[in-house]
């Protein structure tokens, strides 16, 4: 698999369960060492810290903590340790200069009444902002998501789904995102990438106009594009 | 957040309880009574509870001053002990593969057999029946604790690795507050523990503290046939573990009310 992302593209990758596309994104995270092969980032951001954000399919909230105290956690674990990044997030050096940070992202996401509630307080989609938040807290050049919205119901999708690319508006990050939603992923991203057995089927473009406001899904560029990876997908081997 | 069904089924189980306990009282009353036992053999219930108020400064002191001391010294020695080794346990295969087996050792040798051995070493002290309380109470915390340690949940692990947080900071902001779900339920096992263990100890050490524990009473009144009183001292010892059990249940509820799905 050979697969270039420049900078501030958001791509989604879609595919079969089990194809590879986790894995993938395990690999760009340094969570996973490639068995053969090798994955080149911009050298300021590769072996930087808090540059690689993650957000997990599950909101992964640390129950014992607030929600302000979850979005606090990244720049938490990155204080003291050295980085080339100059940013006040990752250079934040008292706990309440992260705090402050974090209450401004938090309320990016929407979520400036909820700082003091634990996770169990929260709806599920409260939880995914602030695992959002958590993750732009550091001001990531790059985002990974797996599956972000998958556990939600298509409402509250929606919503999560513009709250991304209002952030992406903002700070430009490059993303890349596992997803089983064929509307997701044309309504999101520049590139969809369909995946099969490992490597990479098709690179479809996505030329919608930006911003990409909900009033694209009705019209027929989203129409074709939503058919053209349906295809792409439809192809692939049934499993088992 | 205690619903109407909580409270029916809490006033419901209260009930319960306190109809076996009156069922239980009455069957016993029976048994003395058209038996003709007698009182050296099985007192009736209304001798012992005479019996335990003629004695009631004893047996408050016993339990409060003597082996409750001794226990909660135990169970807190324990506590601080227990998970200073399931930490350790926590960071390296090798130590546990090594260690735990001991630790399982620990709880498996018959603590009347160690007891004879540790007066020998420690004396007839109030140490010597902290130490047999520490050697019944520790394994359930070691156990459970090492185990909440181990058990992070894989993408919570990971969130820590993209950070690149160290084993310190893992340790620090997601293994130890994982795992102190755990060390309460370990706690609440080794709390009743540690009262057998106190009492067991005094058996052995007789008067430790100042005051006298419920194994030297039970000891005394037994060699004296004091059946009434036995007894009495027999149920207060159920009693201070009830008690230690409540109170560390009633401080993991405080702690934990705040984040555990209940």
């Amino acid at each position: 698999m050979s697969l270039e992302i420049p900078a501030g593209e958001i791509l989604s990758l879609v595919g079969p369960s089990g194809c590879g596309k986790t894995t993938l994104l395990r690999v760009l995270a340094d969570l996973h060492k490639p068995t053969t092969g090798s994955v080149i980032v911009n050298p300021a951001i590769r072996g930087d810290l808090g540059q690689i954000a993650f957000v997990f399919q599950q909101p992964t909230l640390l129950p014992w903590r607030t929600a302000l105290q979850n979005v606090v956690l990244p720049l938490e674990l990155l204080r003291h340790s050295r980085s080339l990044n100059e940013s006040p997030q990752i250079n934040a050096k008292t706990r309440r200069q992260c705090e402050e940070i974090a209450v401004e992202m938090m309320c990016q996401v929407g979520l400036g009444d909820a700082l003091r509630l634990y996770p169990r307080q929260l709806s599920g989609g409260m939880k995914m902002r602030v695992s959002i938040a958590r993750a732009l807290v550091t001001q990531p050049k790059v985002l990974l998501l797996d599956e972000p919205f998958a556990a939600l119901d298509e409402i509250l999708r929606n919503q999560l789904g513009e709250l991304l690319l209002e952030r992406w508006e903002q700070q430009r990050f490059t993303a890349v995102m596992v997803t089983h939603n064929i509307s997701e992923s044309v309504l999101l991203s520049h590139r969809i990438a369909s995946i099969q057995n490992g490597k990479i089927k098709e690179l479809i473009d996505n030329r919608l106009p930006w911003p990409r406001l909900e009033n694209v899904r009705g019209t027929p560029e989203f129409g074709d594009l939503y058919r053209r990876v349906s295809l792409s997908l439809h192809d692939a081997p049934k499993e088992g | 957040m205690v619903s109407s069904s909580d409270r029916k089924d809490w006033a419901l189980s209260f009930l319960l309880v306190v109809s076996v306990a009156i069922l239980g009282l009455l069957t016993w009353w029976f048994i003395v009574w058209h038996f003709e036992l007698p009182p050296a053999l099985l007192p009736s219930p209304r001798q012992c509870w005479d019996a335990g108020l003629e004695n009631r400064q004893v047996l408050f002191d016993a339990v409060f001053k003597s082996t409750g001391l001794a226990s909660v010294a135990g169970l807190a020695t324990s506590i601080f002990l227990g998970s200073l080794l399931a930490m350790i346990f926590s960071q390296s295969k090798k130590l546990r593969l090594a260690f735990f087996p001991y630790i399982i050792l620990l709880q498996t040798v018959p603590i009347v057999a160690i007891a004879p051995l540790l007066i020998i070493w420690s004396g007839y002290t109030f140490r010597t029946v902290v130490i047999v309380t520490v050697i019944v109470s520790l394994f359930p915390i070691v156990n459970s604790v090492t185990t909440g340690l181990l058990s992070i949940d894989k993408d919570e692990l990971d969130l820590f690795r993209v950070y690149r947080a160290g084993r310190f900071k893992t340790l620090r902001s997601l293994q130890i507050p994982s795992a102190v779900q755990y060390l309460v339920v370990g706690t609440k096992t080794s709390a009743a523990l540690a009262v057998i263990g106190a009492i067991v100890a005094e058996f052995f050490v007789g008067d430790a503290t100042n005051f006298t524990g419920l194994g030297t009473l039970m000891t005394g009144w037994q060699a004296l046939a004091k059946t009434d009183a036995l007894i009495a001292a027999l149920f207060c010892s159920a009693f201070l573990g009830l008690f230690l059990f409540g109170f560390v249940h009633l401080i993991s509820v405080t702690i934990l009310r705040r984040w555990v799905v209940s």
